[in-house]
């Protein structure tokens, strides 16, 4: 626990807790960007380049746009004064609060089953490459599947509205 | 002599730091490498804009800047200047943190990709193992900085900019890294120094540079498509279309700010050039094996010089697509085109030596390009011009 990691906690912490509090949507978003890079650090600082980058590239890249798209698309990025309360915060809370647990145990857990590494492992991203398509190669192949899937509806459920007009449209 | 020509950069920085004591000296190294690229990209930024403006006003049969030094060249510092002096405007409605913030990502995020490009023999900064993805994990943080700047400005001009910028920059990323992997599966790393090395042989002398291969060629020329549409650059230049948008997404830049979007975008596209250059162009590697005694950095430099001046001919050349040309485009024809050239690619890898393989990509690709270019042909019913809103 170095002195970096502290820093780079913080960032991410920080960043996690404006996306929570921050009045304008937008905003949050952009908070929530912060976090992610944050968590791209703290991989970084362990080593992992490929896991580091690829959360730059994915999470940073798309997913932070995704957002912000969406929150453009759907309505403006001012929340009314009032605050938007979901009236189902209780059992949100509940599934926040499971989660946290869960994953709290694992992590506490850890360290009991998995042996305490005392040097560092050298792993490349040719090793990770090789592991995904040889022993990890179907659950690589049912993602790849059902993310092409997702695609597939997405663009056909955006599409739909656009056949019919086509029809109607004299030749 | 020849090989102190080649290292001329490397042995200054190890001269310069050997003044220092040991501990400091790994340090001072590296702040000098990054002071070097600072100062270098910059400077080149200047001679492009020049370079530039004279271009175009040679297509466009015009001068081009002649006022400021002889044939217009101190015209840069002119422009740095003013843009210097001029008053930093904020638009009273602008969200000030996130404006402020947008430019100063952009650039940052722009010069971070030349942490990993090698410039020379032994001339780059960080030897990263997955220095492909790092740089593609900058790339696409530029994206957000852009929407930052044209959600935060305010303006609908700035905003439309920035939503048409960020959907090109997104659909024109999916070609870019599927044309780029094509190398990282015949090269066998992500690391730019190695994808390098691998480019670096000769044969009767000629150079084994990936261009001069069925799918490097085709791999190539998608490459090039989608680098000019994520640097916004024409044909692709509809987020910045001055006739509808003013100047999108940086239309509420004045001053200094508003150089360092134009800086940007300069050195996005010298950044990106360069990782052409290192991809299928060999690198720093020379064009003939008789011409490897110029030094390396020459070549690279040279190479990076010439996609520039492409760039300056299209933009002088080409008329802007449409946004929904630029879309169909991106997903129906240069994607599918990258999914291909993966495959022919892979049979490359897998035929081993021989003439057979060159026959089989050539075919695979060329099959391709004509279907795909006959069976969009037939969709475009091409017909006389109809007019809907002016008759």
């Amino acid at each position: 626990m170095s002195f970096v990691f502290y820093l780079l906690a913080a960032i991410t912490v920080a960043g996690g807790l404006a996306a929570m509090l921050l009045k304008n949507t937008v905003h949050c978003a952009l908070a929530l960007t912060v976090a992610f890079a944050g968590l791209a650090l703290l991989f970084l600082n362990l080593d992992a380049q490929f896991a580091g980058f690829a959360q730059i590239l994915i999470y940073i890249g798309a997913v932070a746009i995704l957002v912000v798209f969406a929150i453009l698309l759907t309505r403006s990025s001012e929340t009314p004064r009032d605050g938007i309360f979901s009236r189902t915060w209780l059992a949100g809370l509940a599934v926040a609060a499971a989660v946290f647990a869960v994953l709290g145990w694992a992590v506490l857990h850890s360290i009991q089953v998995l042996p305490h590494e005392t040097a560092v492992p050298e792993v490349t991203v040719q090793q990770i490459g090789v592991a995904l398509v040889g022993r990890y190669v179907l659950p690589l192949e049912i993602v790849a599947m059902l993310l092409t899937a997702a695609l597939i509806g997405a663009v056909i459920v955006a599409m739909h509205e656009k056949v019919g007009h086509e029809k109607e449209e004299p030749k | 002599m020849i090989d102190t020509c080649d290292q001329i950069f490397v042995l200054l920085q190890h001269w310069l730091v050997s003044f220092l004591p040991a501990s400091w000296q790994t340090g001072a190294g590296v702040l000098l490498s990054v002071a070097a690229i600072i100062c270098v990209f910059p400077a080149l930024f200047a001679v492009a804009v020049w370079l530039e403006r004279k271009g175009l006003g040679r297509i466009q049969n015009r001068l081009g800047p002649n006022r400021v030094g002889p044939f217009g060249l101190f015209q840069p510092i002119a422009d740095g200047i003013k843009s210097l002096t001029k008053e930093d405007i904020v638009p009273s409605s602008a969200d000030a943190v996130v404006h402020f913030l947008a430019p100063l990502l952009l650039v940052v995020t722009v010069f971070m990709g030349f942490a990993v490009l090698p410039m020379g023999r032994n001339m780059v900064l960080v030897d990263l193992d997955a220095g492909l993805l790092f740089y593609f994990a900058m790339g696409a943080s530029t994206e957000l900085a852009v929407f930052m700047a044209g959600w935060s400005s305010r303006n609908k001009y700035s905003l439309l900019g920035a939503m048409r910028a960020v959907a090109q920059m997104i659909s024109y990323e999916v070609p870019l890294l599927m044309s780029s992997v094509a190398v990282v599966m015949i090269a066998g790393s992500l690391s730019l120094t190695k994808i390098v090395e691998a480019q670096n042989h000769y044969t009767w002398g000629f150079p084994h540079w990936y261009i001069f291969t069925p799918w490097g060629f085709a791999g190539f020329l998608m490459y090039a498509i989608a680098t000019t549409a994520e640097t916004n650059r024409s044909p692709f230049d509809l987020p910045e279309g001055e006739s509808e948008l003013v100047a999108g997404y940086h239309t509420e830049y004045s001053g200094f700010k508003f150089a360092l979007f134009f800086l940007a975008e300069y050195v996005e596209m010298f950044s990106i050039s360069g990782l052409g250059t290192t991809l299928f162009l060999g690198g720093w590697s020379a064009p003939f094996s008789f011409l490897t005694w110029v030094p390396s950095w020459f070549w690279f430099f040279s190479k990076l010089m010439l996609s520039i001046y492409v760039f300056i001919w299209m933009r002088g050349t080409l008329p802007r697509l449409r946004q929904d040309q630029l879309m169909n485009f991106a997903w129906k024809f240069v994607l599918p085109m990258c999914l291909i050239n993966l495959l022919a690619a892979g049979l490359w890898r897998f035929m081993g030596e021989g003439w057979l393989r060159w026959v089989v990509c050539s075919a695979i690709l060329m099959i391709t390009y004509a279907g795909m270019g006959l069976a969009e042909m037939r969709r475009q019913r091409l017909g006389p011009r109809s007019y809907r809103y002016a008759e």
